[in-house]
């Protein structure tokens, strides 16, 4: 096998979740996690990296109990965390509507929708939480959309058969993380939290095993400096743009988490990652980012290629004898209504046969000629006029009378550090949350979950979680002189000098270009033995090349957007090649993570629970990353095989 | 499409800046105008120079990071379009485009066209929040929202904080930023306990953070890419009035 | 910035925002005033414009209005009494106006200090105001002090007989002081423009109508705008053209 990549090492456990029936968990660890009376709550620091959902809610939460909060983000603005672009809406088991949802039926969702490779105690937990999730928003004045009598309206989404998502138009995350920021500035102006912008982690301290603090750099200044806590708590984001082409924020990056992994935090299940079947495609080599459109344009649009192969007539010009309605084809029963994963897949593969329509023949058809007929142009217009507009601003073409071009775009990664019940990675005192950590969605992420654990992490699990290790603190006096801090720091000088004294020829993007094709063809939305192979080769090759090359123009003391951008990259290169590992490792196909090799005969996705029903922990190594497997037991939702034929 | 550029260049907060012209050839009509510009800056790099720093990040006109005023105009000629969304179709060839920072004197520019927009966080702070501290809600169907306020709030509410508003404003105002975010709040029933305090410390910080005073010409309402509208203002000022009438 | 997390003050209790310390010298504050004494303004602007119009009645009936206004409250009340307090309003109302306009505008000038290298025009609901407000008042300013010089205290006047408006009036306009007439006209143009956006821009700050209010009140501003100015202009232009003599 693959081992020549990796080693295997003994296997890790979570020890926190408590035994029991799955519905007392949560509960049972709140009771017996120890907490910090509030006046010693005041003598400890802790500092939360992000001010996305997670990362303010958490903030500001652990603002309010009475810590001393240190909040960072690289953004000018805690507001403009990537979380502020999530559109469809955020799930919760309310039961609003009668129709039979309940918490333990999103926990059962979740799993399932994960392909049965996530933690049932955390996503119970998950869908506990869900309900105080939306009690919470509405007290903050989150403007959820609402009935006409009054009471919050919600739809079903991604194919759920129960109506429990909430939303606020399509800009459900803006809302959501505008309501955290509120709370979070409310914090800032009673002086319970130093809130940061424009400071990035660039590495963490560890001293006598435990996290202590982190080197941040003022991306205004390029002034170094050293932040010191008794907990650090990681809320970075997932870390999508390794392919360069994403859905993500051009921000987005794994820095944070990686510092941490290179120093000695386990990343989990990295190669599991999302990729949107709906997005605008590629027009050009100038693409800095793609576009996701609502998954919501499926229920009436009609997906199709021209039958014949590299066919450039106007689509209007093909006869319908011509088209190959590939979902309606493959899947009869749900048509164009099938998971993400498989319409991103079966849009790959008419794409690969040559059939893709518009630039590089990357890009199927979403046709509404058919809606328009049958419902009228008002009603499609009524339904999905903004983001028709929005399809026009960008592609300059009318989706009214041509057909919208869309493909598969990666979205979201369900991997991410390693870490326990209590959030807690493997490195004592550093917790992390929301995408940043691996722990809800298993393989494959359900729409609208990805707000409900953000904010689930940051303000209800972390906080108390938090204070059982907390409670041993305030932790020995450290200052700046410690040999551990001084290392640290001098490790990010070293960095920066380096990149900015570097010879080089070729931009910082050029190499993240490549790097984002070598991980979109080999490790995108079908992997292959062989391919990975290569791709684990061409990254190693092109790690070399960038440092030997990479030009950083500019200097350390002043706003300097390439010297960010150098360090994302080195750490982006690095990811990618254990994602690979990773991927190369799991021979079996599941969720997002789909291996060509591991295929039922009708060309889906096969499971191999037998031997890879845990999640891969890997650790950092110098020549080669440690594997350390979590087994998962499944006691209360079975594992059964998806089908949508 | 060839075009010249002029950018503003600045290399610090303290350095002299000017209008500096490029020229710049083989634009693609399909790209964005902040991917024309990433053209640009691979093509500086390559030549030893230092990039044109701007602020960007979602690219996809929702994050309110992207400011940049092209040709006298915050975000640019189209409508309701941030700069990330804004295509160079909407450009001829042969065009000259002039590339600036927002210009207030609460924006003070940190790096060509960057600026710092730090004064509107402050804004907040002093009260754009509603105190609903984790833990102590009720339930979420405790108190109905009639659906017309619900509706009235979110359009508000979708404010995305870029600063488009004060940067048009000629009187380099932060009102329609701050009557957004009071209409939001005061719309919704959980808003009305801290109303009063709410617009009087917002009011506050505002003009201690050194925007000017609105005239209502209505520029900013026209620069928005949210298209909140002059609404907000009237809200605002009606909230104050109510409010100062009775602090006094 | 940070280092030691023992040398870092403790975080300090949860307290409210700090209330501001005088509404009234905000910038709503000031434009609240501004609008009440421009609401006024244009009060005392739209009577003084129905007063003229006393002078296409006749000689004597517009020495009589004028006369009347003198006498106002007599004989209960001391000659001119009434006018002065209402005068004094006046002059409070200018007063009060032109202070907070002027804070206000340097306050905005300093708001705003670096121009754009590229101007575009305004494209805004009220964007005539953007050119016209500031100088129109200025303008008006400038005109309010001659007129003040020419038909209140006839300094520049022919007529200098107080009672005797209505020669006043007939005199300043005459054909042959036609830059009088320019002049004047040149002044009601600046204060059209200034009465269109300052009377909705008034309410607007004082009241704050939601979408449809606003854009009625938009169009009461321009309706007003025209009445009180064309009131104002057919006096002059009748005498020049030789329709009153």
């Amino acid at each position: 096998m693959s081992t020549d990549f990796y080693r295997e090492g003994e296997p890790v456990a979570d020890a926190k979740a408590p035994a029991g029936p799955i519905s007392e968990r949560w509960e049972k660890r709140r009771f017996s996690g120890r907490l910090v009376n509030p006046a010693n709550r005041r003598k400890l620091r802790v500092i939360v990296v992000g001010t996305g959902l997670a990362g303010a809610s958490a903030a500001a939460t652990l603002g309010e109990l009475g810590y001393r909060v240190a909040n960072y983000c690289f953004q000018d603005s805690s507001r403009r965390a990537h979380s502020i672009a999530a559109q469809g809406g955020i799930n919760a088991a309310k039961n609003y509507r009668n129709d039979g949802d309940s918490v333990h039926r999103l926990f059962y969702d979740t799993v399932k929708g994960g392909d049965f490779r996530s933690r049932e105690s955390n996503v119970h937990r998950l869908a506990e939480v869900s309900t105080e999730i939306i009690d919470q928003c509405v007290a903050q004045g989150v403007p959820f959309a609402r009935e006409y009598g009054g009471l919050l309206d919600n739809r079903s989404f991604g194919g759920a058969q129960v109506s429990r998502t909430f939303y606020a138009r399509g800009q459900t995350g803006q809302q959501l993380l505008l309501g955290a920021y509120q709370a979070l500035q409310r914090q800032v102006a009673a002086g319970t939290v130093d809130l940061h912008t424009r400071h990035e982690m660039l590495e963490l301290v560890i001293v006598e095993g435990k996290a202590r603090g982190i080197v941040v750099r003022d991306l205004v200044t390029g002034e170094i400096s050293t932040e010191l806590a008794d907990a650090v708590v990681l809320a970075t984001g997932g870390y999508g743009n390794v392919y360069f082409l994403s859905t993500n924020a051009m921000g987005c990056n794994v820095t944070a988490g990686w510092r941490a992994h290179r120093k000695g935090a386990y990343f989990a299940n990295p190669c599991y990652t999302q990729i949107h079947p709906t997005c605008i495609p590629q027009s050009g080599e100038h693409q800095s980012k793609l576009t996701l459109m609502s998954e919501s344009l499926r229920n009436d649009g009609r997906v199709w290629v021209p039958k014949q192969k590299g066919d450039d007539r106007h689509p209007a010009d093909i006869p319908e004898d011509e088209r190959d309605y590939y979902l309606e084809r493959r899947y009869p029963a749900f048509g164009n209504l099938v998971p993400r994963d498989i319409a991103s897949r079966a849009a790959k593969v008419v794409c690969d046969e040559g059939h893709g329509v518009g630039p590089g023949g990357l890009g199927v058809y979403l046709d509404f000629a058919a809606a328009i007929e049958r419902l009228g142009k008002k009603a499609v217009e009524a339904k999905y006029g903004n983001l028709f507009d929005m399809y026009e601003r960008i592609t300059g073409e009318n989706p009214y009378e041509r057909p919208m071009r869309i493909y598969p775009a990666v979205h979201y990664t369900m991997g991410g550090l390693w870490v326990d019940y209590d959030l807690s990675s493997n490195i004592p005192g550093l917790f992390v949350a929301g995408e940043a950590n691996f722990s809800d969605h298993g393989a494959n992420r359900l729409g609208a979950s990805a707000l409900m654990q953000g904010l689930s992490d940051g303000y209800f699990v972390l906080p108390n979680t938090i204070s059982d290790y907390l409670a041993d603190g305030p932790f020995d006096a450290l200052d700046e002189t410690h040999e551990d801090v001084v290392a640290a720091r001098k490790a990010v000088d070293d960095r920066i000098g380096f990149f900015l004294n570097n010879d080089g020829d070729r931009t910082v993007d050029s190499f993240h270009r490549e790097l984002g094709k070598i991980m979109w063809e080999y490790c995108g939305m079908e992997r292959t033995d062989e391919g990975l192979r290569k791709a684990i080769g061409l990254i190693r090759g092109l790690k070399d090349e960038f440092y030997r090359r990479v030009k950083v123009t500019g200097k350390n003391e002043q706003l300097n957007q390439e010297l960010e951008k150098a360090g994302r990259v080195a750490d982006f290169l690095e990811l990618g090649e254990l994602m690979c590992i990773d991927a190369l490792h799991r021979t079996e196909s599941c969720g997002g993570h789909f291996r060509a090799e591991s295929q039922t005969e009708d060309g889906e996705a096969k499971r191999d629970d037998e031997h890879f029903s845990y999640v891969a922990a890997w650790e950092f190594g110098e020549d080669a990353p440690v594997l350390h497997k979590e087994a998962l037991e499944f006691e209360y939702v079975k594992p059964t095989q998806r089908s949508y034929k | 499409m060839k075009l010249s550029l002029r950018i503003w260049r600045q290399s610090d907060a303290q350095a002299e800046g000017k209008m500096v012209s490029y020229e710049i050839d083989e634009v693609s009509e399909d790209a964005s105008f902040l991917e024309m510009l990433d053209v640009l800056n691979e093509r500086l790099i390559g030549e030893g120079e230092d990039p044109v720093a701007f602020d960007h990040d979602c690219r996809e006109g929702i994050c309110g990071a992207c400011s940049l005023v092209i040709d006298g105009q915050p975000h640019g000629p189209q409508a309701a379009t941030t700069t990330c969304q804004l295509h160079m179709r909407k450009f001829k060839d042969g065009d000259s485009i002039d590339i600036e920072p927002w210009r207030a004197g609460a924006f003070p520019v940190i790096k060509d066209l960057v600026v710092d927009r730090s004064a509107f966080d402050r804004i907040i702070q002093a009260g754009g929040y509603i105190s609903a501290p984790t833990g102590t809600a009720p339930d979420a169907h405790a108190v109905p929202i009639p659906k017309q306020d619900a509706d009235a709030a979110f359009s508000a509410a979708a404010c995305i904080g870029c600063g488009a508003c004060v940067a048009a404003c000629p009187n380099g105002s932060g009102m329609l930023f701050m009557g957004a975010k009071v209409t939001h709040l005061s719309l919704m029933p959980q808003g009305q306990p801290e109303r009063a305090t709410r617009v009087l410390g917002m009011v506050a910080a505002h003009d201690e953070a050194g925007f000017g005073g609105c005239t209502n010409t209505g520029e900013c309402a026209a620069a928005c890419p949210k298209e909140i509208g002059l609404d907000v203002i009237g809200k605002l000022n009606r909230d104050f009035r109510k409010a100062a009438i009775r602090a006094a | 910035m940070s280092t030691d997390l023992q040398h870092r003050p403790a975080a300090r209790p949860d307290k409210r925002p700090r209330a501001p310390q005088a509404p009234w010298r905000s910038n709503i504050g000031l434009k609240i005033a501004m609008a009440v004494s421009g609401i006024l303004l244009v009060l005392f602007l739209i009577v003084h414009m129905a007063g003229n119009l006393h002078v296409f009645e006749g000689r004597e009936s517009m020495n009589d209005y004028a006369h009347g206004l003198r006498t106002l409250g007599e004989p209960l009340l001391p000659h001119e009494s009434i006018l002065w307090v209402l005068r004094i309003g006046l002059i409070a109302a200018a007063a009060v106006h032109i202070w907070s306009a002027v804070v206000l505008t340097r306050r905005a000038l300093a708001a705003r200090p670096v121009r754009y290298a590229s101007k575009k025009p305004a494209k805004g609901e009220s964007r005539h105001a953007v050119a016209t407000m500031r100088w129109g008042a200025v303008v008006v300013f400038f005109f309010v002090i001659w007129h003040l010089l020419d038909l209140t205290w006839r300094t520049v006047n022919p007529v200098k007989d107080v009672p005797d408006a209505y020669g006043a009036v007939v005199a300043t306009f005459s054909p042959e002081r036609w830059p009088v007439t320019v002049f004047y006209l040149l002044a009601l143009a600046a204060l059209y423009f200034h009465l269109r956006h300052g009377i909705w821009s008034a309410v607007q700050t004082i009241a704050g109508p939601n979408t449809k209010w606003r854009k009625r009140t938009q169009a009461t501003g321009l309706a007003v705008a025209l009445i009180v100015v064309l009131g104002f202009a057919i006096v002059p232009l009748s005498v020049t053209f030789g329709l009153v003599n």
